[in-house]
């Protein structure tokens, strides 16, 4: 699984940084969310899709699977 | 479970289709949308979408790949128009009844209509053909006229004065979005909109429309005043689409209610705009009109019909919405509105740099801030834990 994270969407909710506290983090500046990990493990599949399904910017996208 | 079918096509809908997927859902999973376009996402059209920022394509909640590989049943332009829950069937506009063995009603709501406002020039902003009808007459030389000072007519008026048009924004309430946030924040945004040319009348409401050959030319105020006006924007708040359940036995007084598991009847789940859920979290029921509580809504619905009755999980949620008005953006988490009292916790609101946080009955039940979104998330959580309040 790959996360891509897509600044120009990004609307600095924090949605992301609750749903996977892990994988992600808030600029401290602008509120913008930071990838901490582009390539999750396996354990953190689940976090990751529900902060793309979350965002309400639409800015995170998952590729591949499971 | 073998057919499961999803009334509405929006937010609310397709995170549904998603999460019946990703449940591992492999039946056939049918999506009902009233309007023509895919899937699309609504907080933009009063936003980048109606600045001409970005084109439709660009609101598409998911691209051609993620659609086929949700192996969606999509029907566009599929209207339903009733709902026989013992036959469990969907009734639609135009061709065969649709059945299903579980339910998601996700049909949104609706703009609230201006009475004799069936004019040319007297725009509502709903819909993707909605705002880039609004959009085509956006002209720098236009005035237009702003009814109702809430999320959508000031979003309107922000991007309007942004391109270059006069502006004058019309509410009853004292300032803009007072229902919403309360006096202290609803006194920001009037500043706002006043620093950046909107010609505001709160405290008075539109009485009539002018118009000549079919075509608005103005706006009457309770006061008596003429606003002339070539573009008249309604924003006065929206009604669930709840009509076409008329008759199926699943309406209170014309409301659907959901329970905590956002079910309302056997096999029949509802999320987004058109429905209240209790919410335990609050305590109390809500119907929430934001995207992201479509979104995570229609998430717990679609898991809770999946679920054994006793693996089912209450919607515990608490709402985040964000208005973009100029280059403020406030954001908020909660459930709260005018009647609550509101303690600054960060910055200062006169610099439109905070965030504060709303109380009732000595616990916080809200916050919202605007520049400093770090310490707004962190402030969400005095919600979950009823910290108290002011504190």
């Amino acid at each position: 699984m790959k996360i891509t994270w897509n600044e120009e969407r990004c609307c600095g909710s924090g949605q992301c940084v609750l749903a996977a506290p892990d994988l992600f983090d808030q600029r401290e500046e602008d509120g913008l969310a930071v990838l901490l990990h582009p390539y999750p493990e396996a354990e953190q599949h689940a976090s990751a899709r529900e902060a793309a399904l979350v965002c309400p910017g639409r800015a995170i996208s998952i590729e591949g699977s499971p | 479970m073998d057919k499961i079918v999803i009334v509405g096509a929006s937010a609310a809908g397709i995170s549904a289709a998603d999460a019946l997927r990703q449940r591992g859902f492999t039946g056939r999973i049918t999506l009902l949308g009233s309007e023509s376009h895919l899937p699309y996402d609504r907080p933009p059209l009063s936003k980048q979408l109606l600045s001409g920022q970005w084109e439709p394509e660009r609101l598409r909640l998911r691209s051609a790949e993620q659609l086929t590989e949700l192996d969606l049943n999509l029907r566009l332009g599929a209207t339903a128009t009733g709902l026989d829950p013992h036959r469990r069937e969907i009734v639609l506009a135009e061709g065969e009844p649709v059945d299903y063995d579980g339910l998601i009603i996700a049909t949104g709501a609706a703009p609230r209509r201006l009475p004799g406002g069936d004019l040319a020039g007297v725009h509502y902003l709903r819909t993707l053909d909605d705002a880039l009808a609004l959009r085509s007459r956006m002209r720098p030389e236009s005035r237009m006229v702003v009814i109702g000072a809430g999320f959508i007519g000031a979003e309107a008026a922000a991007v309007a004065r942004d391109i270059g048009l006069s502006v004058t924004m019309v509410d009853p309430a004292a300032a803009p979005m007072l229902r919403a946030f309360g006096k202290s924040v609803a006194e920001l945004l009037a500043a706002l909109h006043v620093d950046r040319g909107v010609d505001l009348r709160c405290g008075t409401g539109a009485s009539s429309l002018i118009s000549e050959r079919g075509a608005v030319t103005g706006v009457v105020l309770d006061t008596g005043e003429r606003i002339p006006a070539d573009v008249v924007v309604v924003g006065i708040g929206a009604i669930p689409n709840t009509g076409w359940l008329a008759g199926s036995g699943l309406l209170s007084d014309g409301r659907l209610d959901c329970d905590e598991y956002c079910a309302v009847a056997s096999g029949v789940y509802a999320a987004g705009d058109v429905a209240s859920w209790f919410n335990p979290l609050f305590g109390t029921r809500m119907r929430v009109e934001h995207r992201t509580s479509a979104a995570e809504h229609a998430r717990a619905a679609a898991t809770n019909l999946l679920a054994a009755p006793a693996d089912r999980r209450p919607f515990a949620s608490v709402p985040y919405f964000w208005t973009d008005q100029y280059d403020l953006k406030v954001q908020a988490w909660g459930h709260f509105d005018e009647s609550c009292d509101l303690a600054v916790r960060h910055g200062d609101l006169s610099e439109r740099k905070f965030v504060a946080v709303y109380g009732r009955d000595g616990r916080v039940v809200g916050a919202i801030g605007a520049g400093m979104p770090k310490q707004l998330r962190e402030a969400r959580s005095l919600i979950v834990e009823k910290a108290e309040f002011p504190g």
